[in-house]
């Protein structure tokens, strides 16, 4: 079968505003960034997977606005209104067609042009939840809420992970929140919906990435040092209020056929990085049992055992909307390369990225990388 | 169901807004526009294109544009309708009076294209390929407003 390697990797940092500049200077920047480290040129790449969404831009077809920046003039794009992660798939079909052999993928979002709390009230059904009021960090909560009850999790275990988190960041230089936070500053912040902190929830984040994606003839001619794609799983799971919120099925389901596909058993002992797309702290526990690390995720993460969970801090300390599963690639494509500065795991040699979208993590998205 | 029976509805009101940073390129030409009424584009090293509104990079060679230029303010009608169906205009909230002139206009020594007024209704008077000057405010704050609309020229 063919195969598809990422040969080349960029993110802007993360911050609450980027007041400077406009989002096509946004995305730009980090294209020219990724072509600088690559010294690839944009003639050479034939396809473009771009993630953004309208809501967030204020624009429809937000793609249209990007389009020069991303290099897609006369040139095959599409775009992915959801998750960057899944934009990654998308590209990766494209070069598992035949059609391209380089293809790149870009996702970007100002959260903080738009009024996020409305934007993402936009997601919920329009008779019976939306008259209510209602946006992701309360459907949040109530998650957070009935996981914890039903598999005994305290309230200074998911403050655990969010300090944890903060810490890491620390050696993060696109980090927008970090800190040498403990459990007490964590449970100190305030709370946003109980039993939600601040410190337990995504900050608001302006930010994009772009990663390039190659077909393995093509990867082999432009890079010494590619990294493979060697699972792919993605899955949907039935509307919030119509499943379990305390289960995590979608994202079991996923990891399972990444898994079949890169031919792990064992994924706590065969996988060296996660970089899960926790957008809230209980969803990193919640993840950390779904994805089979281990049956006890507050043991696991209270022990320091391997893999190793979001050295980058995750999207707790920095979380561009659609941004954010794609960004778990660029880390892992770093970490695989040995490229990750301070905050590398040394030996890496298999990496997997989450991504999820949709309320509650209805959707989820869990790929698995290798270095040759 | 037959179409006589009642249906029900539910009303959602979504009043958003949005606050969008103009950029480093945007604040180069808004600036231009307000400090000095002038149209500033930006020229491609490569092909020679110019710009407007200025923008980082050139979609078709893909080389950072950096080369700033003045351009209009006479420029050509390259297409034009009259406009006659009621529209709010976004920038006041108010219903526009109809009818009212719209064209593309291609500022001289530029290579893309600009939307605005014109200060003609008359679809007799107006024509593809027609000079047109651009008339500004005399109090300007850094936005397309600065330019009230475009002038037919004589000829």
């Amino acid at each position: 079968m063919r195969r598809v390697a990422i040969i080349g990797a960029a993110q802007t940092r993360f911050e609450a505003r980027k007041a400077s500049l406009a989002y096509n200077e946004l995305v730009y920047g980090v294209v020219r960034e990724l072509l600088d480290r690559t010294g690839i040129s944009m003639r050479e790449i034939e396809s473009m997977v771009t993630a953004s969404q309208d809501a967030y831009d204020g624009k429809t077809i937000s793609s249209m606005a990007i389009n020069e920046v991303v290099g897609a003039y006369l040139k095959s794009e599409a775009k992915v209104a959801a998750d960057g992660l899944q934009a990654l798939l998308y590209g990766a079909a494209r070069i598992l067609s035949g059609e391209f052999d380089l293809t790149l993928v870009v996702a970007h979002c100002k959260e903080s042009e738009g009024q996020p709390s409305a934007i993402t009230g936009l997601m919920f059904d329009p008779f019976l939840q939306r008259p209510l009021g209602l946006e992701e960090l309360i459907a949040a909560a109530l998650q957070a809420r009935r996981y914890c009850r039903r598999r005994g999790v305290r309230p200074e275990d998911v403050a655990f992970v969010a300090a944890k988190a903060h810490c890491q960041a620390l050696k993060n230089p696109y980090a927008q929140r970090a800190g040498a936070f403990t459990v007490e500053d964590v449970l100190a912040s305030p709370i946003l919906a109980d039993p939600i902190h601040e410190l337990e929830a995504a900050p608001r984040s302006d930010g994009a990435c772009a990663v390039l994606l190659a077909s393995e003839w093509r990867a082999c001619q432009l890079t010494d040092r590619p990294v493979y794609i060697v699972g792919i799983g993605n899955c949907t799971d039935a509307y919030w209020t119509e499943r379990d919120l305390a289960e995590a099925r979608a994202l079991q389901e996923a990891a399972r056929r990444a898994y079949a596909m890169a031919g792990i058993s064992d994924p706590a002992r065969e996988i060296d990085v996660v970089e899960l797309s926790a957008r809230y702290a209980h969803e990193e526990l919640m993840a950390i049992e779904a994805l089979g690390l281990h049956t006890s995720p507050v043991e696991f993460i209270t022990q320091d055992r391997a893999p190793f969970i979001n050295p980058s801090g995750g999207p707790l300390c920095g979380n561009p909307p659609t941004v954010s599963g794609l960004v778990r690639v660029v880390e892992a494509y770093w970490q695989l390369r040995g490229e990750a500065g301070e905050r590398q795991v040394l030996g890496a040699r298999t990496a997997l990225a989450h991504g999820a979208g949709g309320i509650c993590g209805q959707n989820q998205t869990v790929v698995i990388l290798r270095r040759a | 169901m037959s179409e006589e029976s009642p249906t029900l509805r539910i009303d959602f009101l979504l009043d958003t807004e949005y606050q969008y940073a103009v950029g480093q390129y945007g604040m180069r030409f808004f600036t231009g526009l307000r400090d000095h009424a002038r149209f500033m584009g930006v020229r491609c090293p490569e092909c020679g294109r110019v710009y407007i509104p200025p923008r980082p990079v050139c979609g078709i060679c893909y080389r950072e544009l950096q080369e700033w230029i003045e351009v209009g303010p006479e420029g050509t009608i390259v297409g034009w309708t009259v406009v006659r169906i009621p529209f709010i205009d976004p920038m006041t909230g108010e219903q526009r009076p109809v009818p009212y002139g719209f064209a593309l206009i291609r500022l001289d020594g530029a290579s893309t294209s600009l939307y605005h007024f014109l200060d003609e209704a008359d679809e007799r008077k107006i024509r593809v390929g027609q000079r047109v000057r651009a008339i500004f405010r005399e109090k300007r704050e850094g936005s397309l407003r600065d330019v009230l609309y475009f002038h037919l020229l004589e000829g």
